[in-house]
């Protein structure tokens, strides 16, 4: 099926003026690789909810809009000042990307520890345009359409390597902002980050922005876990209320590897993200968690894909919603298990809290196991608070509004706990508590 | 002016008449036992004294210190020294049981003007309170009754007791699923915490907890009333006779017979 017209020229339109910018750049493979992304994109068009894997997320709204992608050129100058809505989380390593872009200006890299290289992935590809052949999120690797406008328009993001057997003291931070104060603006960062065999290192996400105007943060993160390494991913996405995500995060594990996510959901109007882990090789485990809370017609949609290619492998996956208003959740999660993959264990749990009549939540398990000697395992509950619950607590003394405050609040915080950056934690508890008052999701204004 | 007077009370659920015209006057420093067997409404008198939603009073009134209790929320009830140890005691994954008792003890001494207590006076407060029940340090720091072994639940309720310091305790089944060893720990307990200026009220079906915490008054509930009403000896002629006898001296239509009229 090619895209509609309009939404094929429009992008065509923005293509032909980002290629003119790049000048004798346009012929390196690099570009080659653009071009071949945005001929996938051109081709196939953003998804409609006909596709089983959009049928509840409706990204209509998305292609009805006109975004610009932003180019280098076009980034606007930001001040320290202008940060401070935003968390920079911690102390140490924190890269900071306006609209996509690098900002040497606003990021920190003090001295690192050898083996250790981080800093924007547009200068890395300078170094080593070989780079550019570790992507596997690109047209020949089935990529949808959202991780093909992202390919089409690479230019710049986060690039963290860690080398073999270093272990990263601190954690890396991104700090991903989208700010458009008039026409409607395409952010698209592209991060990788390579962990070598037994390296270890941790990396959080977190992506921030501010209206009025409206902006599609489509951003895409590759991740390598070499053999025996372990690397946990944080994500928190508070992006505007106007604003649109969609996040994809591919993973792959080595044998013996150990992959932990913890993606947490506070902001965005429409939010898909979609977490794809690979196995590559035995003994390896993966954990993915997420919380998401949303409140008025806030839609937030977690797929995730966990692929047992690999025999004696284990995953386990804890999803959490709270939802308020008229929000709605959507929880897919696909497992594979490949006919190799004998011993997999392999653990899936989806819970929602519903805090209104109108909040809903499709909840989607998809287990495909080829081979037969497994243990797979998921479960789902949606429901309201425990009223025996509510009760205990305020024949306690505690008042009701309060005990529901804190059974919700302890119901999202199994989550956050999960988290191992401790100044994430904190961060998450006081967001988590500024959120979750009087009985309900509140959002700022 | 009686610490607990509760006149003619009538109160059911979804239309089913439960209790039907409870008489019961409790005085500081008494320890009242309400016995009765299954089915009498002896869970549902506490029930309906803790504040429980799902019950509906239909006729009489409950003063409370002179109060009228029944118009206040439960919240309003704990802060006002009313204390009901569950029969079930809930667990409360993702809440420890320290942040759960600083946030009701702080609740309750709002309430009554005065200062919250900071961290460290809580757990100087907490430690003091522990030796009362013997209770086990680690299940502090542990989510609410999470994983909780049946004795460590009640005696969780006991602790919770002796930090609030209620007036007015209602022991609701207490000593069902507590072995003899748990039961002892748990009487003792509750036992300490006895003074002068508070009063027990205990619900039970047998009388193995009446030979640890002795009561002034002994209650019998059978069909939503109180039957009959004597000293400790009462409770032990039911443990040796049953309740048949009490139903029979009352007037009350016999078990048996009751038995085959739903047939």
């Amino acid at each position: 099926m090619n895209a509609p017209a309009e939404i094929r020229d429009w992008y065509q339109g923005r293509f032909t003026r980002f290629e003119e910018g790049l000048n004798g750049a346009s012929h390196s493979p690099l570009h080659a690789l653009r071009r071949r992304n945005f001929a996938a994109f051109a081709s196939h068009g953003f998804p409609t909810t006909a596709e089983e894997e959009w049928r509840f997320t409706n990204v209509a709204p998305i292609a009805a809009t006109q975004f610009h992608p932003v180019l280098a050129h076009e980034v606007r100058q930001f001040t320290e000042q202008n940060l401070q809505p935003w968390p920079l989380i911690g102390s140490g390593i924190v890269l900071v990307f306006v609209d996509g872009h690098y900002s040497r200006a606003l990021s920190r890299i003090p001295a690192l520890q050898a083996g250790v290289t981080v800093g924007s992935l547009a200068e890395a590809l300078l170094k080593d345009p070989a780079l550019a052949g570790r992507f596997r999120a690109t047209e020949q690797g089935g990529a949808d359409a959202f991780t093909a406008l992202n390919a089409a328009f690479l230019v710049d993001g986060a690039f963290v390597q860690v080398d073999e057997r270093v272990i990263l003291d601190e954690p890396v931070h991104i700090l991903s902002l989208a700010v458009s104060n008039g026409a409607p603006l395409l952010v698209q960062p592209r991060h990788l980050i390579i962990a070598g065999d037994r390296a270890r290192l941790s990396v959080v996400e977190t992506y921030a922005g501010k209206g009025p105007g409206v902006c599609l943060t489509n951003a895409v993160t590759e991740i390598v876990v070499g053999e025996g390494a372990a690397v946990e991913h944080d994500k928190l996405q508070m992006e505007s209320l106007s604003s649109y995500h969609v996040g994809t995060t591919l993973i792959s594990i080595g044998g013996e590897g150990s992959f932990t996510s913890n993606a947490i959901n506070l902001g965005g109007a429409l939010v898909r993200n979609n977490v794809n882990a690979l196995f590559e090789g035995e003994h390896a485990e993966c954990t993915l968690n997420g919380l998401s809370v949303a409140t008025g017609t806030q839609h937030v949609d977690n797929h995730t894909v966990i692929d047992h290619a690999s025999p004696r492998c284990e995953s386990h996956e804890l999803y959490k919603s709270v939802l308020d208003g008229d929000s709605r959740g959507v929880f897919n999660g696909k497992i594979f298990v490949r006919q190799d993959a004998q011993k997999t264990d392999a653990k899936q749990t989806n819970k929602t809290l519903l805090l209104s009549d109108g909040a809903t939540i499709d909840t989607k398990p998809q287990l495909e196991i080829f081979a037969d000697d497994v243990k797979c395992t998921h479960g789902a509950t949606v429901g309201q608070l425990d009223e025996e619950q509510v009760f205990y607590l305020r024949a306690r003394g505690i008042g009701e509004t309060e005990a529901r405050d804190l059974l919700t609040f302890a119901f999202a915080t199994d989550v956050i706990n999960r988290v191992h950056v401790e100044a994430l934690r904190e961060k998450l508890d006081a967001l988590l508590h500024a959120r979750l008052r009087q009985g309900r999701v509140n959002v700022e204004s | 002016m009686s610490l607990l007077e509760v006149r003619n009370l009538h109160a059911g659920v979804q239309g089913n008449a439960i209790l039907e015209g409870i008489n019961l006057r409790v005085e500081k420093g008494e320890i009242h036992a309400i016995m009765g067997p299954n089915g009498s409404g002896k869970s549902t008198l506490a029930g309906v004294l803790a504040g429980r939603e799902a019950y509906a009073v239909t006729k009489g009134e409950v003063l409370y210190q002179g109060k009228d209790l029944l118009a206040l929320s439960p919240e309003e009830r704990a802060r006002e020294g009313l204390f009901l140890a569950f029969q079930y005691p809930v667990e409360i994954p993702g809440v420890t049981n320290m942040y759960f008792l600083k946030a009701a003890l702080n609740a309750v001494r709002k309430h009554r003007n005065q200062e919250e207590l900071d961290a460290m006076e809580f757990l100087s407060l907490v430690k003091q309170k522990m030796k009362v029940i013997d209770f086990d340090q680690s299940l502090l720091n542990r989510p609410v009754n999470e994983g909780f072994s049946g004795g460590e639940k009640k005696r969780n309720e006991i602790f919770q007791m002796a930090v609030l310091d209620p007036t007015l305790a209602i022991l609701d089944e207490t000593d069902s699923g507590l072995d003899i060893d748990a039961l002892r720990i748990v009487a003792e307990g509750v036992n300490r915490l006895r003074s002068p200026e508070n009063a027990v009220v205990v619900v039970t079906h047998y009388q193995r907890l009446l030979n640890y915490i002795v009561p002034d008054f002994v209650h019998v509930l059978i069909d939503g009333k109180i039957v009959k009403s004597g000293g400790k000896e009462l409770a032990l002629a039911l443990e040796e006779k049953g309740y048949d006898w009490v139903r029979e001296e009352s007037g009350a239509v016999p078990s048996a017979v009751q038995e085959a009229g739903t047939r």
